[in-house]
């Protein structure tokens, strides 16, 4: 029996391996993860889609004309009942490449838009979070590490932040930066470029994650394992790097899709706002916005990019919850024994 | 035969005529009930001094008087003017430079004063004391205005306004002869208010005034009413008849798709904004007896600024007018029956106007289509090809749309063009002041008064340009001395002969059209959307819908 004990080698897997290992056997989480590269892939086919389509989704066609059942219709209509009033874009022909969510009222492609509009919102979502998280951990790693006088300023800057209604910043940086673009130093961002929102969503919701990163490195500082390095003589940056960052990752990572979903949802209200996007360049609250005035009679305009936002969120936020799951060693998922 | 069918016609004209009743008989029957209006928001002050916006201008109608009046007729006679507060019109004496007022006796304010020489001659003096937007540019020509506008708290108009209790009398005098200032003094900003009115803007206090109707509450959060005002006595049908409701009850606050809906259901008589342009085919068809559209004397139009590249090139800006698909324009603003497409700044049917379109495919009259070609080869001489462009837009949804066509059609000729919409309660001011640096801007102007200095030497003098100031109106910066000079000279003229001067503004025109100073894009129409009992609809060219000569029972 004994014998039996020690020639049996139990393989122990690294905690990302387990980590991933949960996560493929979160259904929801998976489920969530192949919805978002869906529309993800179908945004980045965006320019395929359009040549495809022959469609114009950002020049004004307001005299096209497209072949529907073998009729030539005209993309904007005038009403020919009554007394004439009203000129409605073309609806839904549900026909792929040939106008299949309908016009807009500059007469462009509402499909080609969506696709478009969804490659910028995920563009800025995505870089927003990457500028949110590597400012936020500088951020929290240096006022949870080095504590006392850097603590006590860079959680005070923190805390302006944190004071203003996020919404409220965010539309305030942007009606203030939209006109005339942002020039410090070197670094100029002219003010139709998808870099100003981008730059505007990345700096509001810093402490939303620069705070949780400080408290747990301000714990981690605390640990045998971080006490044990200083008494070694290792250098703050050694430590910072190789002991307290990989520790963090975990918190990053996590808030990696919550952000993006946060960041999305922030760029669409600017957008529709006029405060984002800047025309002819779309973005899914823009469309939102285009759709607004359509809402009666052609409600697919402003539908379609609401669906997609809601989709993606979704997503996003079921995914960002199975990541927990599955990087917190205090899960209760049940690993098998595959 | 023809002698019959003339007496037959006039038989059967006098038969109707004895069948219709008359207005008095039209007031017992329909008078009484309550009024409910609409808006999206209030127009702000309820000062009729101070507010400038057609919203109240409409309202004041029935409220408040001044020494003159637009007649309160239907369509374009409403541009007669006749006395009002004044017995009658005065002849104009010393070069036309002095007019000598008499005025009414019997008229009683709805404080129940009776109204005097002095409330009027006060009344003058706050114009400038409350610093009336348009105190220096409509009443300046008054003598001792220029005192005024720089030190407004002690006006006194010395010299200007004279007013003579014994011989109930207002003598005003000009500095020189102004033909249209009977056209200024019709206008709500010279109302004839109590003198003991306070000299400073009174906000959400309304005024006493003379009219039909009184103000007996105002919050700009909530609505406004209307009640009578029971010291009123008609004293001319013309100027200011009585009206119909008892009450006028107007709320501000539903959105415009809100408004539709509660016309549509009889909760509302009536709506101010503009119906949404995705409710026009369906209130086009099933309210269609409802809906009444009117032409408006008025222009929606490009000012491209002609001191700042690329538009300081005349090429440039001609390019633009070629290539602008005019149709297009007007279908973005709910298609050809809302809107005509123009090329020229005098509205049809305005004096002055005479047909005339150089930027069209076909030169001529009217507008038929753009010319790209040759939009294209000017852009290519100008040497302009390749600059940026930003178009400011007001952030609404139809001129937005516009700069959005416009940001393509500009791409489209070669330029790097961006649009950029910006808040509606800021655009108007932001595109005068030169210090914006704004290129091309999409903007509107609807006549105070029916004169063709209203548009072309309001929009397009010299004076009117004040470079780094918000009150700017001449956006494009057009200084052309030898038009403006022509300008003055028809100014002039029209004291003495209005006809001949009208033959010089349609030059001045023409002028202004070939320089290419802005590009006009269309005449809108206006919609009023009514509800199903309210009857007695009738369009007054200068203040529109005259809201108490409808009834509503």
């Amino acid at each position: 029996m004994s014998e039996v004990v020690l020639n049996t080698v139990i393989k122990s897997r690294g905690p990302w391996a387990t980590a991933m290992r949960r996560l493929w056997r979160d259904r929801a989480a998976m489920a969530a993860l192949t919805c978002f590269l869906i529309i993800l892939c179908m945004c980045l086919l965006a320019p395929v889609y359009a040549g495809w389509s022959h469609a114009e989704p950002f020049k004004s066609t307001l005299d096209a004309t497209i072949q529907i059942n073998g009729q030539t219709v005209n993309v904007m209509e005038q009403s020919t009942e009554g007394l004439g009033l009203g000129y409605n874009p073309i609806g839904p022909t549900w026909q792929l490449g040939n106008y299949f969510l309908g016009a807009d009222n500059q007469g462009r492609d509402v499909m080609s838009r969506l696709l478009y509009g969804g490659l910028n919102s995920f563009l800025i979502a995505g870089a927003a979070t990457v500028l949110t998280l590597f400012f936020a951990t500088l951020i929290g790693l240096a006022a949870g590490f080095f504590g006392g006088v850097v603590d006590a300023v860079l959680s005070r800057v923190l805390d302006i932040l944190w004071a203003f209604p996020v919404y409220l910043l965010a539309i305030s940086l942007s009606i203030v930066l939209i006109a005339h673009g942002i020039e410090i130093g070197p670094i100029t961002i002219e003010s139709g470029s998808l870099w100003l929102p981008i730059f505007i969503i990345g700096i509001v919701y810093i402490p939303y994650v620069a705070r949780p990163v400080r408290g747990q490195v301000m714990s981690l500082r605390q640990s045998e394992f971080v006490m044990a390095a200083i008494g070694l003589g290792a250098s703050n940056s050694r430590i910072l790097l190789r002991d307290i960052l990989p520790n963090v990752a975990t918190t990053l990572i996590v808030f990696i899709p919550l952000m993006m979903a946060l960041n999305m949802l922030t760029e669409s209200a600017l957008s529709f706002l006029s405060i984002g996007v800047q025309a002819p360049d779309a973005s899914w609250g823009t469309i939102i916005q285009d759709g607004q005035g359509l809402l009666y009679s052609r409600p697919m305009v402003a539908l379609a990019p609401g669906l997609a936002i809601v989709l993606s969120v979704l997503a996003l936020n079921v995914l960002g919850d199975g990541l927990r799951d599955a990087l917190d060693p205090r899960s209760k998922i049940k690993l098998g024994r595959g | 035969m023809k002698k019959f069918i003339a007496g037959a016609a006039t038989a059967a004209l006098m038969t109707v005529a004895a069948a219709t009743p008359s207005s008095a008989e039209y007031l017992k029957e329909h008078r009484g009930g309550t009024m409910r209006l609409l808006s999206h928001a209030a127009a702000g002050t309820i000062d009729p001094h101070i507010n400038y916006t057609l919203q109240y201008w409409q309202i004041y109608q029935s409220t408040y008087d001044g020494l003159i009046a637009f007649q309160k007729a239907a369509g374009a006679d409403g541009f007669v003017k006749v006395p009002d507060i004044a017995e009658e019109f005065p002849k104009p004496t010393n070069d036309g430079k002095t007019y000598v007022f008499k005025i009414r006796k019997g008229i009683k304010f709805s404080n129940g004063k009776e109204l005097g020489v002095k409330d009027v001659v006060a009344s003058l003096q706050r114009i400038f004391k409350v610093s009336s937007p348009t105190a220096g540019g409509f009443y300046s020509v008054i003598v001792g205005a220029d005192k005024c506008i720089k030190d407004p708290k002690t006006c006194t108009l010395e010299g200007g306004v004279v007013g003579d209790e014994a011989a109930n009398t207002v003598t005003i005098n000009l500095t020189r002869a102004d033909a249209e200032i009977f056209d200024k003094l019709a206008l709500p900003h010279a109302a004839i208010l109590p003198a003991d009115s306070p000299t400073s803007d009174v906000g959400s206090n309304p005024l006493p005034g003379t009219g039909p109707y009184m103000f007996s509450a105002y919050d700009p959060n909530k609505g406004m009413t209307l009640v009578r005002n029971p010291n009123f006595k008609v004293w001319s049908e013309q100027a200011q008849p009585d009206g119909y409701p008892d009450v006028v009850q107007y709320d501000f606050g539903p959105t415009e798709e809100a408004q539709v809906t509660a016309v549509q259901n009889d909760q509302a008589d009536w709506m101010f904004d503009e119906a949404p342009a995705d409710r026009l085919a369906e209130i086009g068809t099933k309210n269609k007896e409802q809906v009444h559209v009117t032409p408006l004397t008025a222009w929606w139009y490009l000012p491209f600024n002609n001191n700042l590249a690329p538009f300081d090139n005349i090429k440039a800006r001609q390019a633009v007018n070629y290539a602008l698909d005019r149709k297009a324009l007007v279908n973005l603003f709910g298609g050809p029956v809302l809107a005509s497409p123009v090329c020229q700044v005098l509205p049809p049917g305005f004096p002055g106007h005479v047909d005339y379109c150089p930027y069209t495919k076909d030169p001529g009259a009217k507008w038929s289509a753009p010319d790209m070609e040759k939009a294209k080869k000017l852009v290519e001489e100008s040497g302009t090809k390749g600059q940026k462009v930003t178009v400011i837009v007001e952030d609404k949804a139809v001129a937005k749309s516009i700069g959005v066509y416009l940001q393509s059609l500009l791409t489209e000729l070669g330029y790097v063009a961006e649009v950029k919409p910006i808040s509606p309660d800021i655009q108007f001011t932001y595109i005068q002041n030169t210090n914006n640096k704004v290129q091309l801007s999409v903007t509107q102007w609807y006549q105070d008064y029916p004169a063709a200095s209203d548009f072309l030497n309001i929009l397009f003098g010299c004076s009117s340009f004040t470079p780094g100031s918000d009150s700017s109106i001449n956006m494009a910066g057009y200084c052309n001395k030898d038009v403006d000079a022509k300008m003055q000279k028809a100014l002039a003229l029209g004291v003495t002969d209005q006809d001949s001067a009208n033959k010089l503004w349609a030059e001045v025109d023409k002028a202004v059209t070939d320089d290419s100073a802005a590009a006009a894009l269309f005449t809108p129409k206006h919609l009023d959307f009514v509800s199903k009992r309210l009857g007695n609809f009738q369009f007054n060219s200068q203040f529109y819908w005259m809201v108490t000569q409808s009834w509503v029972q």
